[in-house]
């Protein structure tokens, strides 16, 4: 029963990781762009909506009215300003653009909010559960693997079935062709930016309510997104989230054996994925 | 006299060190089929990246009804109904038939071209719409381009060697499809490396030769031994 | 009157002569130079090694990586473990650091060369993370709070403290020479030339029959067998390790990324110059604190956006120089001379 209740935390963990790894695996596959601060703006995310709460006095859920918003017209910006510049044949430039972005990211964290773990306030939604056979479940993971489901759903849903995610695939495909319809690649690369920044704002408001945090942890999360994009195989939204499940449980029963093992479950298991299947789970394009 | 719809003067175009056009001089008039042909490397397809904004041009030297175009990117080039059938059709793979011509249409404009309008003209992809679009055959792939290209109702269309690629009879039945697709008023370019072809369905003709203009003339009116004088660059 | 082929140029015989003066001064540099002055020449000394190593990944082989800290670290960790428990002098242990670190690298290798690009680069932070994780494990090595190097260790390096400071110091001369020369030999010869290729044009190189795969391996492996070499000196100097000190992301990769950044990626002349600049900010900035490292993040990003080849980059530009000659050049007769 303790370790079907680790099975089932550790899927509903894998809910969050694969909200984490859902902008990366969008920005890669419109522009094939692989943000390595990506974590550190899923720890802006919490820092602002911590922020918003204090500040304004909501209801951390309310503060993500604020924060997407906020984070998705920066995520705009940020594209159009700097990454646009970066892309190109040569792998090296969005590498280290994206490297120094997360150095400055993390340290004027520091400046502002200093070293000092963190966490955002949400009451009674932090610790209630609810009984679902026989086990009990927080309402927050499950809440967390919920909009999981819902947002990639959503980003499907807009990638298929709207003009927008037909601009998306079409700028992917051949950028020079996809200009000739009228289609101002700056522009959608920079709103592709701007809905993966604001996935990672949901991200990070859900990860500051359930963890403490502090502005070191961006490279870690950055790795659990990561990891779940790998094991799922790219270019499949829903392979992600089986990725972040599978990742999710193999920590959590790492952790059931002994706590200190919790990260070094989760990396083994992913490098054995690795090994014998490079290509991942339910690969759509390859590595 | 029939108005000038695009005229080109002096241009040069470069891929970093290499000049592929030096000074080329070109006009079209509305409602008229150009003929551009010459060998491989010559810069034909040059030429209709530099028109259709793929490429950097120097100020001034191409002009679309009086305006210069020269300094605007593809994307805004193609909102002034100028449209461009690619070579090698260049279809979009993440997207189906049907989704491939609907994004044709992205840009607006106004005119009789739509998704039933181009299943009129190819009723072959309409057996097909739901279908990634790059699993089609040849032929049908270029039909699927051309279609995209006629939903952005271009008042200039341009054709970047359709015929490369495809068996004899498909070039037949494109070919004989183009009259009535290019239709009143649209003026076209047609860039071909099959001289027959380009020669039955166009008015006038350029040739080009290492990226210079080597013979214009009218298409009924030039000898074979004139063609190949200018094609071939021989004096 | 025929052209002829050299492969240096005058820029780069007077650059070498130069070179050569400069080393010889540092060598003498303990009779010279106090402590603290000592130990920062060592400390640039490192760095650029580790710089060095790290461009010749990246710019040459293509494998951007953000995790050759796990070898600086893995290479801390063989030293305290063979000196501790092998009774491995230090310097024999550093060897054999160098020889271990190639041994786990071709495992590590096999296992995140299924990756490329990005997301290669942060397979290599996954491997670190899971160095980290694991010595973090071994308590006979201090677990999480890690340990100190036991007095017999450091004094077997030399009986008094400044023999241990000279000795300390001229291992750090060495290992920054040696590895620009290993990096500068292995470039010029048919290897290096092969690896040019690919960093130029992967598909030229393989039509060429050049096997991409083993070249980026070799590299790898040999990178990985120097970083920790550089990484049990680099340890040896500090006396303590700890995980988080030892596969400290900042310290062993973010630092050498701008000094090879700023200095200019894809050269020999560009980590050396990084290095200086480096430190010269270092020693006016750091009083900032994290502003400094802001900055530092700052310069990356316009250098990568504006000047992508580096401050090398701009100086070879603009004056056509090379003072390590890795290219052929062709001579023309002089007119003036006859025939």
């Amino acid at each position: 029963m303790e370790w079907a209740n680790a099975v089932v935390q550790g899927t509903l963990l894998g809910g969050l990781y694969a909200l984490f790894a859902a902008g990366l695996s969008l920005i890669f596959g419109v522009m094939r762009l692989v943000n390595i601060a990506h974590g550190d703006l899923i720890v802006l995310a919490a820092y602002l909506g911590l922020t918003v709460v204090s500040v304004l006095g909501l209801h951390p859920l309310l503060a993500l009215l604020v924060v997407v918003p906020v984070m998705a017209l920066f995520g705009y910006v940020l594209q159009r300003v700097v990454l646009n510049r970066t892309l190109g044949d040569d792998l090296l430039p969005p590498l280290l653009v994206t490297f120094g972005l997360s150095v400055i990211l993390q340290n004027g964290l520091l400046a502002i909010y200093t070293a000092d773990p963190q966490k955002i306030n949400a009451g009674p939604l932090e610790t209630a559960s609810v009984s679902v056979a026989g086990l009990s479940l927080g309402v927050l993971p499950l809440l967390t693997f919920c909009v999981a489901i819902a947002v990639i759903w959503g980003l499907q849903w807009v990638f298929y079935h709207t003009a927008l995610g037909r601009a998306f695939r079409a700028v992917s495909d051949n950028q020079d062709i996809a200009q000739l319809m009228g289609l101002n690649r700056r522009h959608i690369f920079g709103l592709a930016m701007a809905l993966a920044l604001a996935v990672t704002a949901l991200a990070g408001i859900l990860l500051g309510i359930r963890t403490s945090f502090d502005p070191s942890i961006g490279g870690g999360r950055l790795i659990f997104g990561f990891e779940a994009v790998i094991i799922g195989g790219l270019g499949n939204l829903w392979g992600t989230l089986a990725g972040g499940v599978i990742l999710g449980v193999a920590q959590t029963l790492g952790a059931k054996v002994d706590p200190g093992w919790q990260l070094l479950a989760g990396h083994i298991t992913f490098l054995i994925i690795l090994a014998l299947r490079p290509n991942g789970l339910f690969p759509r394009i390859s590595a | 006299m029939p108005e000038t719809i695009l005229e080109i003067k002096g241009l040069n175009a470069h891929y970093r060190d290499f000049q592929a056009l030096y000074g080329v001089d070109m006009t079209v008039a509305a409602g008229e089929v150009l003929a551009i042909i010459g060998a491989n490397g010559a810069g034909k397809t040059t030429l209709m990246r530099s028109i259709s904004g793929l490429m950097a041009n120097g100020a001034g030297q191409i002009r679309y009804r009086g305006n210069d175009i020269s300094g605007l990117r593809a994307d805004q080039v193609a909102a002034t109904g100028i449209a461009l059938v690619p070579e090698g059709r260049q279809l979009f793979r993440s997207l189906s038939v049907e989704e491939n011509l609907i994004i044709g249409g992205q840009i607006g404009r106004k005119g009789p071209w739509n998704v039933q309008a181009v299943f009129k003209l190819f009723p072959i992809l309409a057996e097909r719409r739901a279908v990634p679009a790059t699993s089609l055959s040849g032929g049908q792939q270029q039909m699927v381009a051309i279609g995209r290209a006629l939903m952005a109702n271009p008042d200039l269309i341009l054709f970047d060697e359709i015929s490369l690629g495809l068996a004899p009879i498909i070039i037949k039945d494109i070919y004989a499809a183009l009259p009535g697709i290019i239709g009143e008023g649209m003026s076209a370019l047609i860039v071909e490396q099959d001289i027959t072809k380009a020669l039955s369905v166009s008015n006038r003709l350029y040739c080009l030769q290492e990226g210079r203009v080597s013979l214009e003339g009218v298409s009924g009116a030039v000898s074979r031994a004139e063609i190949s004088r200018a094609y071939f660059g021989m004096e | 009157m025929t052209h002829t082929v050299t492969r240096s140029s005058n820029a780069a015989r007077i650059a070498g002569g130069g070179a050569a003066a400069i080393v010889l001064t540092l060598i003498a540099a303990p009779w010279w130079a106090g402590s603290a002055d000592l130990r920062l020449i060592g400390e640039i000394c490192l760095y650029l090694a580790l710089a060095s190593l790290w461009n010749l990944m990246a710019g040459y082989a293509g494998l951007v990586s953000v995790g050759q800290q796990a070898y600086v670290g893995f290479g801390g960790y063989m030293l305290f473990a063979l000196t501790i428990s092998a009774g491995l002098s230090p310097l024999a242990a550093i060897g054999a650091a160098g020889v271990l670190g190639a041994l786990i690298a071709v495992p590590t290798a096999l296992l995140i060369f299924r990756l490329r690009g990005a997301y290669f680069a942060i397979g290599t932070w996954v491997i670190a993370e899971v160095f980290r994780l694991s010595f973090a494990q071994i308590s006979s090595l201090g677990g999480g709070s890690g340990s100190s190097l036991p007095v017999s260790v450091v004094k077997s390096l030399a009986a008094n403290k400044d023999g241990r400071e000279a000795i300390s110091y001229w291992l750090a001369l060495g290992a920054a020479v040696l590895v620009v020369a290993a990096v500068y030999l292995f470039l010029r010869s048919r290897k290096g030339l092969a690896l040019t290729a690919i960093r130029d044009n992967e598909l030229a190189a393989r039509s060429l029959g050049i096997d991409i795969w083993r070249a980026k391996f070799v590299v790898y492996v040999v990178t990985a067998a120097l970083t920790s070499a550089v990484g049990a000196l680099i340890f040896l100097q500090k006396l303590r390790i700890s995980p988080d000190a030892a596969f400290s992301v900042n310290d062993w990769t973010a630092f050498m990324i701008f000094i090879v950044v700023i200095g200019g990626i894809g050269t020999i002349e560009g980590p050396i110059i990084g290095t200086l600049v480096f430190f010269a900010l270092r020693e006016t900035l750091a009083d900032l604190g994290t502003a400094y490292l802001i900055i530092l993040g700052f310069v990356a990003i316009v250098i990568m956006l504006k000047a992508p080849k580096g401050i090398w980059g701009l100086i070879r530009a603009r004056f056509d120089l090379q003072l390590f000659p890795l290219g052929y050049r062709v001579v023309a007769p002089d007119p003036k001379k006859g025939v």
